[in-house]
Order: C-alpha cells, then structure tokens, then sequence
C-alpha cells in the first residue's frame, strides 16, 4: 500500500458517495464566507437555516413525489419545541435539535398518515389544513405559545459547553454549518441507499413500485417522517440563533418561500435546495431593504419566467452544463 | 329561551350569508381545478380585483353601489380572460408544481400592483343606505346587508344552475367536462368553452369579493390571505363539483360563525378542525366526482 492507492481509495469512497464538484464549491463559499464576510455572517446563518429546511422539503418532494404546501408545520413545530425546551427543560443546544427532531417526527409520522393517502392537490390541501390547524393551534394556546407576541426569553447555552454564541454570529454560523453538512451528508447517504432508489421509482410509477414487492405507503411514510424532523431541526435552529419563535414559523407563507425557494434551484438534486436558498434569502434580504413592494412583483415575475423556460431550476441548469463539458 | 332561539337566529343567517360569499368566490376555482386541472392560486386574487375596482368606481368615478357592482365584476371578466389567453396557456401541459409556482407568481405580482396603485391599508366598500341598519322581526335582529348578500348569491346560484341545465352553453360545458376529446369530435370548441367558463368563475369571485368587503376586507395581501379559505372550500366539496363547493361553504361558513361565537376560546381554529376531519373522512370531498 503505497500513498498513490491511500489516495485512490479515499477518491473511490468519496466517488461511491457521489460528492461532486458543485459540493465542494459550497464548502468553499462557506469557508469564504466566515472569513471574508463577517458582516453577513447573520443573513449567511439564515440561509443555512433555510437550505436544510429546503433539503427536507426535496426529500419529500423530490424524490418521494410528496406534494406539500404545508411543510412549515414541521418548521414551526421544531422551532417551538426547541424554545420550549430551551426554556422549562434545558439550555443545552444539542438535545434541543434533537428533541425537536423527535417531536417534529412525530408530528410527520401522524400527519402523514392522513396525507399520504391520497395524491395531487387534496394532498396539497391536506398539507395545507395541517399547517394552518397546528398555527391556529398555536394562535389559541397562547398560555403556552405566547401567541402573536411569540416566544422569547430562552438562554442557549454555549455549544459543547466551550462555543458561546457571540454577537457577530460567529458560532451561530459553524453551528448552522455543522448540522447542515451532518444533515446533508445523511440525505446522500440516503438518497442512494435503497430506501432513496425506491422512492424515485414510487414517484415515478407507484403501481410498478407496488408490483415489483416494495411496500410503497411505508417507505413514503418513513420518508416523509424524516423529512418532517429534519425540518423541526431547521427550525429548531432557527429558534436557537434568533432566540425568537413566532407564528410566522408555521405560516402559510413559509411554506410557500420553501416550494419556492426549491423550484428556483431545482428538485431532486440536493444542491438545489443550496442553490435556492442563497438565491431567495440574499436576494429577499436585499431587495427588502431597498423595496419590499416591488420586490414581490420581481419574485412573480421570476417564478412565471421559470417554470416557463427553466423548469429544471438552476441545478437543473448547473447539470446540463456539465454534461456539456462531459461531452466536449 | 327565545333570547337563545333569535341569537341562533341571527347566527344562522349571518353564517349562511358568510358561506354564500366564500361559493361565490370559490366556485369558479373548482372548475379550473377539477375540468381544466390548472392549479390556479390566482383565483382568490381575482376576487381582490373585482373588489377593489367596485370600491374605485364608487369612490373615485362617484358611481353607485349597484351601478358600480356589475362593472367591476365586467372588467374583472375582461382581465382574466386576457389573462387565460395569454399567461395560462403556458401551464396548461405543465405539471401540478409548474402550474402552482407560475399562478403563486402570478398573484405576487398582482399584489405588488394593487399595493403600489391602492395603498397598504385595509378598506371595504361603504354600503348604500338602502342596505345599512338591521330587520328586527320579534326578537332576532337581522342585518339587511347580511340578508342582501344571502339573496343576491342564491339568485346567482341558481342562475348558474339553469344555465348549465337549460341552455345550450351549459350542455356544451357538461359535455367538455364529462369528455373532453368526445366534445371535441362533435364539433365543440372545447378551449373556447373553457375560457368563457373561467371568465364566468373570475366574475363571481369578483362579486363575492365585491359584496364580501364587510367581512372578508380588502387589502393588497387579499389575495394570499383568503387563498387557504377559498382552497380548502374547494377541497371540501369535492373539486370539480359545483354541488360540493355549495354545501361545503356552507357547512363551513356556518361552522365558522357558530364556533366563534359559542366557543370564544377556539376562534378560528374549529374551522380546520372540521376540515380535517371532513378530508380524513371523505379524502375526495363531500361530492366525489366519479372518474
């Protein structure tokens, strides 16, 4: 064993995995990014927040072909739990993503029984009335959610008792970076296992799916489970970095900017969700600051352009050129 | 005792008046949705439309409300219909998700217009004196307005079902809803058909929307704000099914009225509560359309 085939064997583990280019650019980016950019360090913590709750949309979405509209139930839910948590059990941050990970589940694993069932926009609609029930929930539960005011006053204890969380968002940004790449690497574990291939195939024809042996509800269902608690870890982030949860983490809103977010940077690929979510945040951040009017009217007029001449989103873009390249 | 009954009362007409708007504004969704299959967020937005040109024909033209109605509810027509002609056909093939990002983006940017033409703040259409005050009969007060909006909606209601049973416009769209390539063979201009029924189901969310601005008000965010209501009637009936959208928006405005006056606490949660259960048990509507 000489060091040359140390290299090949780490190149063909990576290679098995399917990390590619277009992952360690966004490594770099967000290396670039704490460096180089301290002032943003607060809006790149957003996106990373946003780009794994995008992530746990794809999964459902991209490749179990479960329609949501209504995916920032499970935002909300994690982000409650998390201040919850943070405020009558411990400050602790770690069990905190993982508290609201089981609860955000749980809640996955009940609403999709109802929601798996059925197909197309009822099943839009489902994920709809979910969503809007669990905030009305919230908006009545006032003794314990705080209602429209949200809920404040949670202390986060410093990360592993050494990272405390600074003004600059230093440490809120690695933190955030951390769990996205240890969520990230989970999806494409994942997504290649069998569990991942099938649920391609039931998107793609469930009838067949179902003929070839593969017990399609269950296989949606643990999908989908995962899916809602990855989500519950985004916001449980969220929760944790702001120190802030209100309505608006279950709004309907929310979870129209996640479907939008991944349309811009394209389904069922991963990286899209990264793609979309700098494009949405960085761009809704600054054009909110200069015109948040028109800054509507320009994100219609995008989206109109999109699903017009790019359907596919800009990972779907980034793919073709590649495969440009491969064929010169 | 009869203190109870005439607050009943009252309610019930409130909630049925309340669940006469949301068919009106919904009713046109759920042909786009189950005949033409197009996803269609705008359609709440066309409601906003129809209301806010009623409110600037009254306010700025000096028209009056009955005057103002109708024209707003034509001009509403007139738009969507561009709008059909042009921007739909794009998302008429495309997938559920394309057609749901490009009306979404439609309805942002319509918002964005209205907001910049008619200011951020939420107003309503101030009503005629002819429908101002209340009916008292015994005990129970009745508004007038209430009973106006109740009236006008049922006449449309049953307008539209003697048009579809009774004219020669109404067999054709059955014909284009049971089959369309059939349609087709017989020489029926099935898209024609499909349009000027989009066009007729904008014009009435435009009148609910018009009628509707003391309870449902106006304001640029109109639009994303009522589309969850307007979505869930639909779903609730049964999409595709002119009868379910009937009973379901009225089950629903009657449960919303009911529930927040006898449970408080619960505000507007009840309602979907109710839907939830509905859909869990009937996952198709209330109206299931067969095929």
């Amino acid at each position: 064993m000489n060091n040359h085939s140390g290299a090949q064997i780490v190149r063909a583990s990576i290679g098995r995995q399917r990390y590619g280019l277009v992952d360690a650019l966004l490594v770099l980016a967000a290396v670039l990014t704490f460096f180089f950019a301290e002032g943003y360090l607060a809006l790149a913590a957003v996106v990373v927040t946003m780009a794994i709750f995008a992530l746990s949309l794809d999964l459902a979405q991209g490749y179990g072909g479960v329609e949501s509209l209504g995916h920032a139930a499970f935002f909300g839910v994690g982000a409650y739990s998390a201040a919850l948590y943070a405020l009558h059990v411990s400050s602790e941050p770690i069990s905190g993503l993982v508290v609201a990970a089981v609860v955000a589940g749980v809640v996955g694993l009940l609403s999709g029984f109802a929601v798996l069932r059925t197909q197309g926009l009822t099943q839009l609609m489902l994920t709809l009335a979910v969503a809007t029930l669990l905030l009305e929930l919230a908006n009545v539960a006032k003794g314990i959610t705080n209602g429209d005011d949200g809920l404040t006053g949670f202390g986060i204890s410093p990360v592993l008792g050494y990272f405390d969380f600074d003004i600059f968002g230093r440490t809120a940004f690695v933190y955030a970076c951390v769990v996205l790449v240890l969520v990230y690497a989970l999806l494409k574990k994942l997504v290649n296992a069998s569990i991942g291939l099938t649920a391609q195939g039931i998107r793609e024809n469930p009838v067949r799916m179902r003929m070839l042996g593969v017990p399609v509800e269950r296989r949606l269902w643990v999908l989908y489970t995962i899916s809602a608690a990855l989500a519950g870890v985004a916001g449980a982030l969220s929760a944790q970095i702001n120190r802030i949860v209100g309505l608006d983490t279950l709004a309907f809103t929310l979870s129209a900017n996640v479907v939008v977010m991944l349309a811009l940077g394209g389904t069922g690929r991963l990286y899209g969700a990264f793609f979309g979510a700098i494009i949405f945040v960085v761009l809704s951040d600054r054009a909110a600051a200069l015109d948040p009017t028109n800054w509507l009217a320009v994100l219609g007029v995008v989206l109109i352009l999109i699903v017009r001449f790019a359907p596919e989103g800009v990972a779907g873009w980034v793919a073709r050129l590649g495969a440009k390249g491969d064929a010169r | 005792m009869t203190n109870v009954l005439s607050t009943f009362l009252t309610l019930l007409v409130d909630g049925v008046s309340y669940g006469m708007m949301l068919f009106l504004i919904s009713v046109g969704l759920t042909i786009t949705l189950g005949v033409m299959r197009v996803v269609n967020l705008t359609h709440s937005a066309f409601a906003m439309i129809g209301g806010f040109i009623t409110l600037w024909l009254t306010s700025h033209a000096g028209l009056h409300y009955f005057a103002a109605l109708p024209l707003g509810v034509a001009a509403t027509m007139a738009i969507s219909l561009v709008l059909e002609r042009t921007l739909y056909q794009w998302v008429y093939k495309s997938d559920p998700l394309g057609q749901l990002l490009m009306t979404i983006g439609m309805t942002f940017v319509i918002t964005a217009i209205v907001k910049n033409i008619a200011g951020p703040q939420i107003q309503s259409i101030s009503l005629p004196a002819a429908l101002a005050g209340q009916l008292v009969i015994g005990t129970t007060n009745i508004s007038v307005y209430r009973l106006f909006v109740l009236g006008l909606s049922v006449a449309v209601a049953g307008g539209l079902w003697l048009c579809l049973e009774y004219t020669t416009f109404g067999a054709r769209l059955r014909a284009a809803v049971d089959n369309p390539r059939m349609a087709r063979c017989v020489g029926i201009n099935v898209p024609l058909v499909f349009s000027v029924t989009f066009a007729i189901g904008c014009g009435l969310a435009a009148l609910g929307g018009a009628v509707g601005t003391q309870m449902l008000p106006l304001e640029p965010y109109y639009g994303l704000k009522y589309l969850v209501l307007v979505l869930i009637v639909v779903a609730v009936g049964g999409v595709g099914s002119l009868k379910g959208s009937l009973y379901s928006a009225l089950l629903l405005g009657v449960i919303d009225t009911m529930g927040r006056y006898y449970i408080p606490a619960l505000g507007g949660f009840i309602i979907y509560l109710a839907v939830l259960a509905i859909l869990l048990m009937r996952p198709r509507g209330l109206v299931a359309r067969v095929g």
